[in-house]
């Protein structure tokens, strides 16, 4: 069981994600209509490329948009949420031995301790993120049993790294399970709305490009929405 | 009962069914024949998939749920925050479901679609600066309400709304005949006060060609003569076309997306026929999103632009005012706390926020202009948009709306109110007129005809003799 999650099962788990990303891209781009959108966006791509720029900038950066700044401290836990999220695994060195191992590549690693301390990041802010869905009559009406699904995968991988890591129980039984989710969380960046880890890009960009091209990019007027 | 005689999917397209609709008082039988239409379920989910591209779906599937769109939207703040009025919710409940349930949904459900399309949502596109996702529900509900039209569900006072458009190519009944009368007559009736006042009507090749609001020739003529009069004062050589005036458009409230393009074209082709330098509108928010903002989409214009440079009132203002064309007596200006309501349609939706300020600081004494808070792009709907003003059925909720305005403007410490968007004009009289609270609001033509230095040669001649 191991070997195969740890041989195969990864070359097919970055197969599906690379194929499934991309096909989620190119759907989307081709699926862009200028007349329904009512953008136009190819005679206008220089302000439409602009605005879509600005747009993914300003919200990539905490606080950077009107948005962010609305709801500050929504918006701590959303980055680190997210940042733990994403770097830890590609940082971690357990992960670039490996990587080292099959692939030959190796990326820097982080230290054990900023690797723990990010996977608790991650662990506390799935925590906050069910919290704050129950406990706000806004979020709570918007939430079903899915969306606790969807933090539960993401946030099971670095659970079950941490337990495996500290030898709490098990060891041999921790790995594969931490192994066993991180394959459905990588899976799950293609089938489920995880997949808003590319198609985030999309909608921004396409919004950008809305008021870069029509609602006011084209009057001059620079609007960070 | 499949159609009823006034509720049906057709759109309004001969004046006897006018006529007839609008006979029906405050639209009552078209509501008891709304309750037994039946849904096309099959030709709903056909429309669904060959008109909901990768936008629409994405931003359907997308959603996060995190409610951070809730505090954004006014609806929301008026009702006493219930959550139902969540902007995610919203379209959730309503698009979501039935593109869900593949278009199979009832009657009762469309009914429930319909109030939550018209009167839970103004299309202020408010919401869409506050999600990360950048998903605008205003865009969806405008397309909700594109189905819903299609399908028979539409308030009654919008589906002769678009049935005006389609017969009148205006928005009232204002025919052709009716329009240049009332020009005809605007200028005689102030040529007494301004001697050589003209309002040519289809004048070729000019600098600029004018188009109106219909409401402004039906019900409000000296809007059309005051624009005339300032014109005159800034020397424009300038026309209105007899046919393709009406730069308003019911049908986009109404969802009528047919209608949209054919009321946009008459304009356009009036554009063509004359060939003016530009084309300036007048201070309808609406009218403008319609005819420059959107139309040219509904046009099939690719580049999404109207035939000719087609600038708001504001900018052909400010333009004036900058150059001197149009100059200020200083001892008239505005001495008094004023505010000013940026307008979701050309503000929000077309970044029109700076030029606004800029004639401001012409009209108003320094220190004197008091900003609403928020304002600009991030500023709420006045609550009367999205043809909320217009809707009986709905006028409860309209009320409530008005609600944010009123707290805002309360904020600003102001009595007067400058408004250049006809529905916030609106929205803001019948502010006063359910919360009473001693406010004046103002277009800006009328505040600038009373402020602005008339040259000489341009007054009546025998006062000149007197003075
Ligand atoms: S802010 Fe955007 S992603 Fe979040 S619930 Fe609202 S629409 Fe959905
Ligand atoms: S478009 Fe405006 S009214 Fe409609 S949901 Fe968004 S913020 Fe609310
Ligand atoms: S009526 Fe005025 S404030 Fe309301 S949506 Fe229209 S432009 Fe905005």
């Amino acid at each position: 069981m191991y070997n195969f999650l740890t041989g195969p099962m990864v070359w097919i788990t970055f197969l599906v994600v690379v194929v499934g990303l991309t096909y989620h891209v190119v759907t989307y781009i081709r699926g862009l209509d200028w007349r329904l959108d009512r953008v136009g966006y190819r005679p206008n791509m220089q302000y439409g490329l602009k605005g879509a720029a600005r747009s993914i900038f300003f919200w990539l950066l905490p606080w950077g948009s009107h948005g962010w700044r609305a709801k500050p401290l929504f918006t701590l836990l959303f980055f680190s949420f997210h940042i733990g999220l994403l770097f830890t695994p590609i940082f971690l060195e357990a992960h670039n031995i490996m990587l080292k191992d099959s692939w030959g590549i190796r990326l820097p690693g982080i230290s054990t301790g900023l690797a723990d301390f990010l996977s608790w990041v991650v662990v506390i802010g799935g925590i906050f993120l069910i919290l704050r869905r129950i406990a706000y009559p806004e979020v709570r009406i918007l939430t079903s049993a899915y969306d606790y699904l969807l933090i539960v995968i993401a946030v099971s991988p670095f659970l079950t790294g941490l337990i495996a890591r500290y030898n709490v129980g098990n060891y041999d039984f921790w790995l594969l399970i931490h192994i066993f989710t991180g394959h459905v969380w990588l899976l799950s960046l293609v089938f489920t709305r995880l997949n808003h880890v590319v198609l985030f890009f999309l909608t921004r960009a396409q919004l950008g490009m809305d008021y870069g091209i029509k609602r006011g990019g084209m009057k001059g007027t620079q609007m960070t929405w | 009962m499949p159609e009823g005689i006034l509720c049906n999917k057709q759109p309004i397209v001969t004046d006897e069914q006018l006529k007839l609709t609008l006979g029906d008082k405050s639209g009552k039988q078209y509501y008891a024949e709304m309750e037994q239409l039946d849904v096309d379920t099959d030709k709903l989910w056909s429309t669904i998939q060959n008109t909901m591209k990768s936008r629409l779906k994405t931003w359907l599937n997308i959603c996060a749920k995190c409610g951070l769109c809730a505090d954004s939207c006014f609806l929301y703040e008026c009702n006493d925050r219930v959550p139902e009025q969540v902007p995610s919710y919203k379209i959730h409940a309503t698009l979501g479901e039935i593109v869900k349930r593949k278009g199979k949904v009832d009657n009762a459900f469309m009914r429930k679609c319909m109030d939550i399309a018209w009167s839970w949502c103004t299309c202020c596109n408010r919401c869409g600066q506050f999600c990360p996702h950048g998903i605008d529900m205003g865009v969806m509900f405008s397309y909700l309400r594109g189905l819903l039209f299609s399908q028979g569900f539409v308030p009654w006072e919008l589906k002769i709304g678009s049935g005006m458009h389609r017969v009148y190519k205006a928005q009232m009944d204002v025919t052709t005949e009716d329009w240049v009368d009332t020009c005809e007559w605007m200028a005689d009736e102030n040529s007494e006060e301004w001697p050589g006042l003209e309002i040519p009507i289809d004048k070729e090749d000019a600098d600029i060609m004018y188009t109106i609001n219909a409401r402004e020739a039906k019900h409000y003529p000296e809007d059309i003569a005051e624009a005339a009069i300032l014109f005159h004062v800034a020397g424009e050589n300038w026309t209105m076309p007899s046919e393709g005036w009406e730069q308003t458009s019911l049908t986009l409230f109404a969802g009528d997306w047919e209608g949209c393009k054919q009321q946009v074209l008459h304009v356009y082709d009036a554009i063509e026929r004359l060939r003016p330098k530009r084309v300036v509108g007048t201070e309808c928010g609406h009218a403008h999103r319609a005819t420059v903002i959107e139309g040219p989409y509904w046009a099939g214009r690719e580049d999404g632009q109207p035939p000719r440079p087609y600038i708001h009132y504001v900018e052909w203002l400010a333009e004036m005012l900058r150059t001197g064309r149009i100059k200020i007596d200083p001892a008239k200006r505005i001495k008094e706390p004023v505010t000013l309501q940026d307008s979701c349609n050309y503000v929000r939706n077309q970044g029109l926020k700076n030029i606004t300020r800029e004639i401001m600081s012409y009209i108003v004494e320094p220190g004197y202009f008091v900003e609403m808070a928020p304002n600009k792009e991030y500023n709420y709907c006045c609550g009367g948009g999205g043809g909320f003003n217009g809707i009986g059925k709905y006028r409860p909720q309209r009320n409530i709306a008005l609600l944010k305005k009123r707290e805002q403007i309360l904020a600003t410490g102001c009595k007067l109110v400058v408004a250049p968007c006809h529905n916030c004009w609106d929205a803001i009289r019948d502010l006063e007129e359910e919360y009473p609270m001693g406010l004046r609001w103002s277009f800006l033509k009328p505040l600038v005809i009373k402020m602005m230095i008339v040259p000489d040669h341009l007054k009546p001649q025998d006062e000149e003799g007197e003075e």
